[in-house]
């Protein structure tokens, strides 16, 4: 029992950080679908210098990976006002091509030095805390805030909307790399091309669950890890097929997003600004 | 205290704004009069940073000034309470405040509660600030944007249609605070195209037609006549009268109710007989929109409608093809933006164009043309695509297609908002032209003069009641105003 939540703490850790950098961009009205392709991006990342250099400065390169293909994104989504949707998706699928083919030579490597898990999961949590109070404390998300309610509103009153937008996404990118750090870095040290399984697009899935909320981010995060967890133990040990199993927390995803449909997103959210229009 | 001198601002091949000086001075208020499109929000947003001018320059207290942003516009002293309140629906009224105040990097929700209560001490704000946004009414969401303005202690405060959203009683409210602010020696700017309050509040009145200013009169010098001519450019011609209705009762309506969060629409009965208008005022919001869409079979509804004796149905199409006419209160609902004009004023009777079961286009953009000279529709061609007219030329589309078929009733929601005089004095015309031939007419409008001028009976709606119907002899503004705000005929 003890072991189930511990286990459910620690892989629910990446999926909370990719879902706490999805939603920071998502309360300004920025939509990140590209959440899975940056995790894998910065997981890469964060393994290649960890092997070279240390595992600290890899959980730095992991952070700055994903800060850089979340202002990517940003380039095209906010500034060039393409659609976000697709932008998003376009920098999922380069940031999985592009962790693939660089990867190829650490697979297999093993990692000498690995960063323990328990630090970082106690940093997730923390930073979901700091994140509530980013966002219903400070100057800046009440910015962020509001750019992602209503950006017209929010330029009359002398908020840089852009300036904002491509904060809270790079910021956000930061978080998810920081995830993605943790996958290859600390909970399962080593790289193989698709290891994060699908978590950056349970991370997006999650951001609904929780209405957008940081705090909640957190228990739906645990939630998904306690299942993850369950499947791995009920594999084998009970006559049905694994595959069955592993499919089990992305049905659950579909299940919940059909049942949340009426959670409230951010009124702006997917909309691109453009003064004067 | 402020200047403006020769702004020109162009939008392509359209000028907007044309060679426009202006001054205003301390403890001054200059209104800004001019029917809708000609350049008043133009000049108002070039002021506030949101439109760099082609042309001309901004002098504050003598010194050249620019205005990039509307930060920049704050920075200088300079405020505005835009036509729309631009609220943040989702936060509290409070974080709306603090949006604009200068605020430190992280503050505690009590600190900024403490401090917003100090600053509104003078100005009281009716309203909870811990209260979200989205429950205010129309006119608590103005005062809030007012004071939201007021807070930065601007040296210049500009209003841009700041009545239209408001009971004639708020509105009174809103023009003693002006003066106080007045007396206060703030300058303020006062947009509007309503003559009575442009009267009640001025000290000078610049005129603008077209994107010029075609006059500035001081209050002395200004009477209605002489600023409609100046407006339009022409003397008013005389309201029109309404003929007599006949006895046929065209819609009976009983204990009608709409369903959606909440009863927009709650228990409303009228009988409508045929040449006759029924006016319905009301503030934004009170199920104007919701009654008028139920009949037109856009949104269900309980209780008993009979049109011409007959059950009205539920269903759109089925509806307009009884000789039913809508004319939506937003005008994008009434066209497709990117389909042409003549594809708009076919969009109800387009199976009458099939040839072979293909459209017969030509047939289409003929008679489209004939439409459009009828109803003096400025586009280039039937081709162009709606988006690309302006607002009142796009009321006239929808107007032509709605109207073409010689309606029996008409379900009309603020015909000639937006549409400059003379085309509001067309619209007007038209719609009696068909009570004349035996339409009944359901005509909502935020124009209380416009209700009095057309019906035979007025009507208010309150909270989805409706207040009367009472004869339009006995009615007049003062009454009017009340049956909106109270809820009492």
């Amino acid at each position: 029992m003890e072991e189930a939540l511990v286990r459910a703490v620690l892989f629910g850790t990446p999926i909370l950080l990719a879902a706490l950098g999805a939603l920071l961009a998502e309360r300004s009205g920025v939509v990140n679908l590209g959440v899975e392709g940056i995790m894998a991006l910065s997981a890469l990342a964060a393994f290649a210098v960890a092997l070279d250099v240390g595992p600290f400065l890899g959980v730095v390169a992991g952070v700055g990976a994903g800060v850089a293909l979340a202002l990517f994104l940003g380039l095209f989504a906010i500034t060039l006002r393409a659609n976000p949707f697709v932008a998003g998706l376009a920098v999922a699928a380069l940031g999985l091509g592009a962790s693939g083919m660089l990867g190829k030579r650490y697979e297999g490597v093993p990692l000498q030095k690995v960063l323990p898990e328990a630090p970082l999961a106690l940093l997730a949590l923390l930073l979901a805390l700091v994140l509530h109070l980013l966002l219903y404390r400070s100057r800046f998300g009440l910015y962020l805030r509001s750019v992602g309610e209503n950006p017209k509103a929010a330029d009359l009153f002398g908020v840089n909307v852009e300036g904002v937008r491509y904060l809270a996404l790079g910021l956000g990118g930061g978080l998810i790399g920081l995830g993605g750090a943790y996958l290859s870095l600390a909970y399962r040290p080593s790289w193989t091309d698709g290891m994060t399984a699908g978590l950056g697009w349970v991370a997006i899935a999650l951001v609904i669950l929780a209405a957008w909320e940081p705090l909640r981010a957190v228990c739906g995060a645990y939630l998904f890890g306690l299942l993850f967890f369950l499947q791995f133990r009920l594999q084998g040990s009970v006559p049905i097929p694994s595959e069955a199993f592993a499919a089990m927390p992305y049905l659950l995803v579909i299940l919940v997003l059909a049942l949340s449909g009426r959670s409230r997103a951010p009124k702006a959210l997917g909309q691109p600004f453009e003064r004067g229009r | 205290m402020l200047r403006l001198e020769n702004i020109t601002k162009r939008f392509g091949p359209v000028v907007a704004n044309r060679g426009i000086t202006l001054e205003v001075g301390r403890g001054e208020v200059l209104a800004l009069l001019g029917e809708n499109g000609a350049g008043k929000t133009t000049l108002v947003s070039i002021l506030y940073g949101l439109y760099a001018p082609d042309e001309g320059r901004i002098l504050l207290e003598g010194k050249e000034v620019r205005i990039p942003s509307p930060k920049a516009a704050q920075r200088l002293g300079i405020a505005l309470v835009p036509q729309h309140p631009e609220l943040i629906d989702a936060h509290t009224v409070a974080e709306n405040l603090a949006l604009g105040l200068d605020l430190p990097p992280v503050f505690a929700r009590r600190a900024l509660l403490a401090r917003l209560g100090a600053l509104l001490q003078d100005h009281p704000l009716g309203v909870d600030l811990e209260a979200k946004v989205e429950r205010l009414s129309a006119g608590e969401k103005q005062r809030v944007e007012l004071l939201r303005a007021l807070l930065n202690r601007p040296r210049v405060l500009i209003l841009d249609e700041p009545t239209s959203v408001l009971t004639p009683k708020e509105a009174e409210g809103l023009f003693q605070e002006i003066a106080r602010l007045k007396r206060e020696g703030l300058a303020v700017i006062f947009i509007s195209h309503k003559l009575e309050e442009v009267l009640a509040l001025a000290d000078r009145i610049a005129v603008l037609r077209a994107g010029e200013k075609v006059g500035e009169l001081s209050r002395a010098e200004a009477d209605k006549e002489r600023l409609v001519r100046l407006m339009v450019g022409r003397s008013p011609s005389p309201p029109p009268k309404a003929p007599p209705p006949r006895e046929e009762v065209v819609l009976e309506v009983e204990n009608l109710l709409v369903p959606r969060h909440g009863f927009p629409v709650q228990g409303v009965s009228f009988c409508l007989r045929a040449g006759e208008v029924l006016g319905v005022a009301g503030v934004a919001g009170s199920g104007q929109k919701e009654l008028l869409e139920a009949l037109a079979g856009l949104r269900p509804y309980r209780g008993k409608v009979r049109f011409l004796g007959q059950t009205l149905p539920k269903e759109p199409a089925r509806v307009f093809s009884l000789g039913v006419a809508h004319i939506p209160e937003e005008r994008s609902m009434g066209v497709v933006g990117g389909m042409s004009v003549a594809e708009n004023l076919a969009l109800r009777t387009y199976p009458a164009y099939a040839r072979l079961g293909l459209l017969d286009y030509r047939a289409m953009e003929k008679e489209a043309e004939a439409l459009m000279a009828a109803y003096a529709v400025k586009a280039p061609s039937p081709r162009t695509p709606v988006r690309f007219l302006s607002g009142g030329n796009v009321q006239k589309v929808i107007l032509a297609r709605e109207l073409k078929g010689g309606p029996r009733l008409i379900l009309a929601m603020h015909p000639t908002y937006g549409v400059d005089v003379g085309a509001a004095e067309e619209v007007h015309g038209r719609l009696l032209d068909l009570a004349r031939q035996g339409a009944a007419i359901l005509l909502v409008s935020e124009d209380l003069d416009e209700i009095l001028a057309l019906s035979h009976q007025v009507a208010a709606l309150y909270h989805g009641r409706l207040v009367g119907p009472i004869p339009r002899e006995v009615a007049d503004r003062e009454r009017l105003g009340r049956m909106m705000a109270e809820g009492r005929a």
